[in-house]
């Protein structure tokens, strides 16, 4: 009896947005007197962090800084139709028609500062300070600030603008299945070093390595939450979690944190994230949505490395001590 | 974490302002030191609780519903079964028409799974509508259940479904959604071996920190306003709308920040009755899920089993590969359908593989509803197919990664559901893996592209 060591590999793909589309997302931008803007949807935070990378998209797209950005979200009566928050579709969705209301409010922002600069609205650029500069002649600009109080009180124009997003659906064709199901694909590939018990079927994930490719990193602190998370849900689908054990019988599903399973910050394993970026051709700014691709890789890469340590194949998840141990015995009988 | 910008440089312009920048959230201050509003901290003078009474039996046909002692019970205001319920045969994706409507609100005649609502029982406290829901007496008449998704296929099977009238989702291609490319026959005949080999999951619970709940309050001029954690607004609020038989209009949902949904708040369950009790009694009413509510009765991820059998070269090319896929649905849909036609859309997974056949099924059993998790309809697939590569290389005596990049789609390989590749990148991050992981491949793997040749 022995502890023994092994490493898997398993490496994916996984589509973006609403499988076959039709998933549309709308989207409103509009100035406060004072230069400020909201953004107004329906889309929803789950806590993902989605409320901070549309203020990013709306804060880049105008030319200002992102705490200048206001988002207002998941009202009805107020924010306009999101289809919702789940095939890894609200960055890409929401964040194209984002970019797509305030390009719009943004040209208002340029022909208003034309107006007070007396100069054509294509010869403005924006410093991303919340100034408005004259294009190779940044001596004169014109304040954010002062362009929008121009704008509400002197010029009469709103500072606004409107977003939409729709992938058109596609429908599978009956006999060849022929279909578009998404636009663009996050990747993966993952490493996953374990050792395993071959006495007790306990099985260690010790390290795991993830290669993330993702479009583009809007914001990386947040990108590395998602994907750290993430590679910890692989690990726990791939060695713990079931809601009925021994389905049919219900009786040992779990009912609270108590006896439902799922590793503790001491099973976790050393995680490493590393992250690609090849820009999508229809993301916001490049990204792709890698929200639930990034639970997934680690699943196969720990059951690749528990048959590398113990020459058993678990193929029935999750790969319980139980599993492993009544493999090895039936191993052992041939 | 570590960015490795040498990778695709060529394509990307790194001149962003606000993209890019760790920039740190806005709603984190609020968030960790409890400040943050999430739906359940609402609290309305006579608000009433909403507990729901639930079926003890798999299958069973439901011969009397007596309430009369539960209305008995103090604090006991307003008991709902399915005939108050205006439209009670629902189905979620019937907005993108996928139907047919095949659900119950509350149980009509009969339950088709073991925890199925049956009655709703609201009181002045959440006490008072747990105890009068104990008292509620329901006579059942015992079925035959399925619960295995082979014996629900099987000819003479308890019927799940009536609304169905077979135990599987019948798709517009027939008992599965299919995809068939090139000739996997004639691929499996040329190969030098051919590996067999089925997979199967366990149902997963999302286990969001916050349960599935809502609260609702009428506004006096016929409107109701529903605080929700769903996660998706207006997704809940017209498929309220169809239920309930009330204009959109008369709705109002206010969401704000989940406490995690992993696709577990994407089903329409607790809104719909609580706002019916809201209209029927005038008073505002929280229905808010157990723990134990939400590990047992809410859908949790499907049970799946994967066959894939393939087809390899002693080269390591994958020649040929056929994917029978099967998705548990339960007793009813939500969205299961449409997980088990996103499998058909992603197998064979990212490899370019001249000879496809796919078909994937959704099957009914008497389970608990499955429906949405992080990554449905391709999670178990990626398992199933990943584990299955490993199996390849190891028959081939080729390492596992080295096969994999012999395999991997590139930009412009035409994919079995015949669209071409774009925007591939598998190959570079098996590249960067082989580095991080000290797991060496041989040069000429470490020299591929995903770009397409000469472009």
């Amino acid at each position: 009896m022995a502890i023994r060591r092994g490493r898997g590999v398993a490496a994916i793909n996984y589509p973006t947005g609403m499988n076959l589309g039709g998933d549309p997302t709308q989207a409103l931008v509009h100035s406060t007197p004072t230069g400020n803007f909201m953004v107004t949807l329906s889309s929803v935070d789950l806590g993902q962090g989605m409320k901070q990378i549309m203020a990013q998209i709306c804060a880049e797209t105008i030319g200002v800084p992102t705490d200048r950005v206001v988002v207002d979200t998941a009202d009805t009566d107020t924010g306009p139709h999101c289809m919702g928050t789940f095939a890894s579709r609200g960055t890409h969705r929401a964040g194209n028609a984002v970019i797509q209301a305030a390009r719009e409010a943004r040209q208002v922002m340029l022909e208003v500062a034309a107006e007070e600069l007396e100069v054509n609205a294509s010869d403005l650029e924006t410093d991303g300070q919340g100034n408005i500069l004259v294009k190779g002649a940044p001596q004169k600009s014109i304040s954010i600030f002062d362009v929008a109080l121009s704008a509400h009180f002197k010029r009469g124009r709103s500072i606004s603008g409107r977003g939409m997003f729709l992938i058109p659906r596609s429908y599978p064709e009956k006999e060849t299945g022929a279909m578009k199901p998404s636009t663009c694909y996050a990747h993966a590939c993952t490493v996953a070093e374990v050792e395993v018990d071959d006495e007790t079927g306990e099985v260690t994930v010790l390290t795991v390595k993830n290669v993330f490719e993702i479009g583009r990193a809007l914001n990386p602190k947040m990108v590395e939450q998602q994907l750290v998370g993430g590679s910890w849900m692989g690990i726990s689908h791939a060695l713990y979690e079931t809601t009925e054990p021994y389905y049919p019988n219900r009786d040992h599903g779990g009912t609270d944190f108590n006896q439902y399973l799922m590793p503790g910050p001491g099973d976790l394993a050393e995680t490493e994230i590393i992250v690609l970026e090849r820009p999508s051709a229809d993301g916001p700014y490049g990204a792709k949505g890698p929200g639930e691709m990034c639970a997934n890789p680690q699943i196969p890469a720990v059951a690749n490395a528990v048959f590398d340590a113990v020459g058993v194949r678990i193929d029935t998840l999750p790969i319980t001590p139980e599993r492993i141990l009544r493999a090895l015995k039936a191993q052992a009988a041939n | 974490m570590e960015l490795r910008k040498n990778y695709f440089a060529d394509v990307r312009k790194d001149d962003l302002h606000e993209i890019g920048q760790p920039r740190p959230r806005s709603d984190s201050p609020a968030h960790v030191t409890g400040k943050t509003a999430f739906f359940a901290d609402r609290n309305f003078p006579g608000m009433l609780h909403l507990k729901m009474v639930r079926s003890p039996h798999h299958h069973a046909r439901i011969r009397s519903i007596d309430t009369s002692e539960a209305e008995k019970h103090p604090g006991v205001v307003k008991i709902l079964t399915a005939k108050d319920v205006p439209h009670n045969v629902y189905t979620i994706l019937i907005l993108i028409q996928v139907g047919p409507e095949d659900e119950t609100v509350l149980a009509d005649g009969k339950v088709r799974w073991k925890g199925e609502a049956v009655v709703a029982v609201l009181a002045e406290t959440e006490r008072a509508a747990q105890e009068a829901a104990a008292k509620v007496k329901v006579d059942y008449e015992v079925l035959p259940a399925v619960f295995d998704m082979e014996e629900a296929l099987k000819p003479g099977a308890p019927l799940v479904n009536e609304y169905h009238g077979q135990n599987y989702y019948l798709y517009d291609s027939g008992e599965c959604r299919k995809v068939r490319f090139g000739d996997v026959e004639a691929g499996f005949a040329g190969a030098d071996h051919i590996l067999e080999e089925s997979y199967q999951s366990s149902p997963i619970e999302h286990a969001p920190t916050e349960t599935t709940g809502c609260v609702v309050a009428p506004e006096g001029n016929d409107r109701f306003t529903c605080y929700t954690n769903t996660q998706a607004m207006f997704f809940t609020l017209d498929n309220t709308s169809i239920i309930l038989q009330m204009p959109g209009s008369k709705l109002h949902f206010v969401g704000g920040t989940v406490g995690g949904g992993f696709g577990g708040k994407v089903d329409v369950i607790v809104e719909p009755i609580a706002i019916l009790g809201a209209k029927l009694t005038g008073r505002p009413v929280c229905f808010i899920y157990s723990r134990e509510e939400e590990m047992q009765i809410s859908s949790p991820r499907a049970a799946e089993k994967v066959v894939i059998k393939d087809g390899v070269m002693k080269d390591g090319r994958i020649v040929a590969r056929k994917v029978t896929g099967y998705t548990d649905a339960g007793a009813y849909s939500r969205h299961s359908p449409y997980g088990a036609q996103k499998g058909a859309g992603h197998y064979p997974g990212p490899y370019t593989i001249p000879n496809v056949w796919i078909d994937t099924y959704c099957v009914y059993t008497n389970r608990t509803p499955s429906s949405a998790m992080r990554g449905f309809g391709v999670t178990i697939g990626d398992f199933a197919l990943e584990v299955q590569m490993d199996k390849l290389a190891r028959l081939i005596g080729m390492d596992p990664l080295e096969f994999r990049f012999i395999n991997a789609y590139r930009d412009g390989d035409m994919k079995a559901h015949r669209q071409p590749t774009e925007g591939a990148a598998l190959i570079e991050c098996m590249q960067e893996a082989s580095r991080a992981a000290n797991w060496p491949v041989a040069e000429k793997y470490m020299a591929m592209s995903s770009y397409v040749k000469g472009a």
